[in-house]
């Protein structure tokens, strides 16, 4: 096949950001190249990260890809805000805005809510089950790799060939060929896809982990409630991602091979792709929700020393969320005209999650009603994300009502709803799990005063920016369009709205550094248990060895640590000196991080359609694949001297 | 070293532990992999009537040529099942015969499908002819792939239990393959009977 596209479609002209891009991402990778090369730290590096299969330092990576990619995504939402400050400004042309927006929404779900939780997931499940690590580790550090190079694709199309212009939902016909000629929406349908399938077995080895490699006692309703969610999390990821898997698929072929799936011809409908893309979107957003739930029920509780009200009641609304979850997906396109029957049963569907949404807070509330509570930082953004909640839940309610939605839907209404539940739950409930195990991952806790300055930033930046942005939706101001007249009286809200995203922009700054100066001054965890915890991962020094634990424990009940402790305290607690053995243990690999690079190769050639490239990188997928499939040596036991060793190093005991 | 030796027995119970859960994994991937078709179901049901200017399925499919390819496939997974039931018995050689029987089987299976495709697009029905034809090729060469893949993983296998042996670690991969192959099984009776039977009915 003659390739579609050339070498001049390489490098985008005449356009300043994109220059000043291109020269910064030069200048970062000179100088990451050079640091590493000075320091020699080239070896550290492979030896120690690109190869680790060590679910805690996968998730420290998580972490920090993360936080780049909401650097990325808050830089997008600050330029549209300058934009759209004032009527008729000319910061971003029409077309640029277009892109700008659709990179946005696309990295916030996928490349910074996603990780932020996986993050979560990889660095506290396995301390929390009392397990060694995940099921799988070589497919947790594949899952990593994935999620990585597909955020790195999407990312160069910002400077390399053009970003995606239709919107994170990526609509057709706008996202097919006929209308998108460029590489832009392949860019985005073979990121989300390499991506996606990292993100499905991600899905799968913590779906098993949690039910397989729970330490010695702990049945499935002892399990803290983080655990859980995550168990929630994953079977609605199990359930989700083949779907947005084919739906790229299709969209792919439509525009790669001439396929009619969604287009206006031959035979093809649009609306199918739309129905697909929120059969996965919408328990998509239950995905990047539930974690957090579980987040602020260990929060909760441990800063209100009591245990969580209602147990029972907490697994069960995440379960019936994660069952609704997909039944509720026509709620996003009311308007498509399915009919009254049909929309009916979406609207009552989408009510009825509601409910057990509802039992969550309360039960949060009763947990912290007469509790001994100490407000710190984490334990703050769960206190904040509670009204915050309250009003999305209320808002997302409205939007429900379906003959009403026909007014809400894409306005700036939907979009305030939105941000309120990610960023008010979502986000506010990723910062509360950061700042919670934060010391447990490094050692040290984070600065609690610039933590503060952070936090109230972020809320009155979050409340000055999406407050207005209810009232424009019931003015008329439609989501997506770059700029609007003096005369529709949309001028003074806007402003304020700017001005609040400005201010969650200097909140983010001050995490930054919140984060820079507890690296040297913070304070350093030596117990291991610095907010005399609940759960199992304050039962090990911080950080934890890679092991875990150098004997797995046997638990009785819930909030075992706690049990623990207590025991300890009234002196009734014995201790069962337990013989160390060797530990079975996996070998590091560079194969993930390698098999990854073929797909991130794989995905350049086939979005720039050079079948050639395409085909080399699935080759190299293909011969990873099959090496892997002929190692056999993949383990090793850690001697009991090791172990000995560096307990000792970290207890400082024998 | 003298703990690793007097622990051996535990280490060998810690493998098996070790590779039964691998099998738990695969099925929830089947799981995933169930809903992928799904959706590709989903999609071609939709679309099954949308022929544009293209042919119809009357047209297109021939009883005899997609009847010959059920057979074959179906006849694959009987001999995938022989295959397992020698491991089970502790044969290496059987298993490794009959695991080439299937793996031809399957390629034949695989020929005759690319037959099929080369023959229609060779008379200008293409995935661009109309949504039906899209949704046909994706629904049946996704299949397809599926099988291919299976293929080379089974070569793969085959060659790691003529080199070693039965092992926890063969063993367990070749009780994967074989329930990924009864799968695509189940996969294709489903073909046959929404694409190819409703399809000339
Ligand atoms: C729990 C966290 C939630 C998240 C993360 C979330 C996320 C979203 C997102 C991203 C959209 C926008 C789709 C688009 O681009 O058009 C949306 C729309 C919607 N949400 Fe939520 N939502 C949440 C909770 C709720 C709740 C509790 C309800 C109702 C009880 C709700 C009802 C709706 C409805 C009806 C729409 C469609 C509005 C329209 O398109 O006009 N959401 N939600
Ligand atoms: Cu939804």
């Amino acid at each position: 096949m003659e390739p579609k596209f050339k070498i001049s479609h390489f490098f985008i002209h005449g356009d300043p950001l994109i220059l000043g891009a291109d020269v910064s991402i030069g200048i970062a990778t000179v100088m990451i190249i050079f640091v590493l090369t000075y320091f020699k730290k080239w070896k550290w590096l492979w030896k120690e990260w690109l190869t680790t299969v060590d679910h805690k330092k996968i998730g420290i990576m998580y972490v920090i890809a993360a936080l780049l990619m909401l650097f990325r995504g808050g830089v997008d939402a600050l330029l549209m805000r300058t934009q759209l400050a004032l009527p008729n400004l000319k910061v971003l042309l029409s077309e640029h805005y277009n892109e700008i927006f659709t990179t946005h929404g696309t990295i916030m779900i996928l490349f910074m809510a996603m990780p932020l939780i996986f993050a979560m997931m990889n660095i506290v499940i396995p301390l929390q089950i009392g397990a060694r690590d995940v099921a799988y580790p070589f497919l947790n550090a594949i899952s990593f790799w994935l999620f990585f190079f597909g955020a790195m694709l999407l990312n160069l199309s910002f400077v390399i060939g053009g970003s995606p212009n239709a919107g994170w939902v990526g609509y057709p016909p706008l996202s097919e060929l006929q209308f998108n000629p460029g590489p832009g929406e392949n860019f985005y349908v073979l990121a989300i896809q390499i991506s996606g399938i990292g993100s499905l077995a991600t899905g799968i080895n913590f779906l098993v982990t949690i039910l397989k490699m729970r330490t010695k006692g702990m049945r499935l309703m002892d399990m803290p409630l983080f655990t859980w969610s995550v168990l929630a999390t994953s079977i609605l990821i199990i359930a989700a991602f083949p779907v947005i898997t084919v739906t790229m698929l299709l969209l792919f072929l439509d525009r790669f091979a001439g396929a009619h799936f969604f287009t206006m011809t031959h035979g093809g409908d649009p609306m199918m792709y739309i129905n697909l893309f929120w059969i996965w979107g919408h328990p998509e957003v239950y995905i990047v929700i539930l974690p957090a739930f579980g987040i602020f029920s260990e929060v909760t509780s441990v800063f209100s020393k009591k245990v969580t009200f209602g147990y029972t009641s907490m697994v069960v609304s995440m379960m019936l969320i994660s069952f609704y979850a997909y039944f509720t997906w026509v709620h996003h396109f009311f308007t498509m005209g399915a009919g009254a029957g049909v929309n009916t049963f979406f609207a009552v569907s989408t009510m009825i999650i509601a409910i057990p949404t509802g039992v969550k807070v309360f039960n949060w509330l009763l947990t912290m009603y007469q509790g001994r509570i100490r407000l710190t930082e984490p334990m703050l953004w769960t206190i904040a994300f509670i009204p915050c909640f309250a009003i999305g839940g209320a808002t997302g309610v409205m939007l429900s009502i379906a003959p009403a939605d026909y007014q809400y839907h894409n306005s700036y209404f939907l979009i305030a709803h939105f941000h309120q539940v990610l960023i008010g739950g979502t986000v506010f409930g990723m910062f509360a799990g950061l700042t919670y195990w934060w010391p447990k991952m490094f050692g040290f806790k984070l600065n609690e005063t610039l933590g503060r300055w952070a936090f109230w930033l972020w809320n009155i930046g979050f409340y000055a920016c999406f407050m207005p942005q209810y009232a424009l939706g019931f003015m008329g101001m439609t989501r997506r369009i770059y700029t609007y007249g003096w005369d529709m009286g949309w001028a003074p809200l806007n402003l304020i709205s700017s001005i609040g995203a400005v201010i969650m922009g200097i909140a983010f700054l001050f995490q930054v550094w919140e984060i820079a100066y507890s690296v040297k001054y913070g304070e350093r965890d030596t117990t291991g248990d610095p907010w005399d915890g609940h759960t199992l991962e304050w039962s090990l020094p911080s950080p934890a060895p890679k092991y875990n634990f150098a004997v797995l424990p046997e638990v009785h009940g819930r909030d075992a640590w706690w049990k623990t402790k207590e025991a300890k305290e009234r002196g009734d607690y014995e201790e069962k000196k337990q013989e160390l053995e060797p530990i079975h243990y996996p070998k590091n690999s560079g194969i993930p991080f390698i098999l990854s690079v073929f797909f991130f190769i794989a995905g350049f050639g086939f979005t720039f359609e050079w079948v050639w490239m395409g085909a080399l990188g699935l080759l190299g997928v293909a011969i990873c694949l099959i090496v892997r499939s002929f190692q056999y040596d993949t383990d090793y036991y850690i001697s009991v001297d090791e172990i000995k060793e560096t307990e000792a190093a970290l207890r400082g005991e024998v | 070293m003298e703990n690793i030796v007097s622990h051996h027995t535990d280490h060998h119970e810690e493998h098996e532990a070790h590779e039964s859960i691998k099998i738990d994994g695969f099925w929830l991937f089947l799981v995933s992999d169930v809903l992928l078709f799904g959706a590709l179901f989903a999609t071609f049901i939709v679309l099954r009537t949308h022929y544009a200017e293209g042919p119809t399925s009357q047209d297109l499919f021939d009883v005899k040529e997609f009847t010959i390819e059920t057979f074959v496939l179906l006849t694959s997974s009987f001999t995938s099942g022989l295959a397992t039931l020698e491991m089970n018995k502790g044969h290496v050689k059987s298993l490794i015969t009959w695991l080439i029987v299937t793996a031809l089987l399957g390629a034949t299976f695989v020929g005759f499908e690319i037959h099929e495709f080369s023959g229609m697009v060779s008379e200008g029905y293409k995935m661009s002819t109309s949504a039906f034809l899209s949704g046909f090729f994706t629904l049946v060469g996704t299949h397809g792939c599926h099988v291919s893949l299976g293929l080379i993983w089974m070569i793969g296998l085959i060659i790691q239990v003529a080199r070693r042996g039965f092992t926890p670690v063969t063993e367990r991969k070749l009780s994967i393959i074989s329930l990924y192959w009864h799968f695509l099984d189940a996969v294709w009776i489903f073909i046959f009977t929404v694409v190819y039977l409703i399809g000339v009915m």
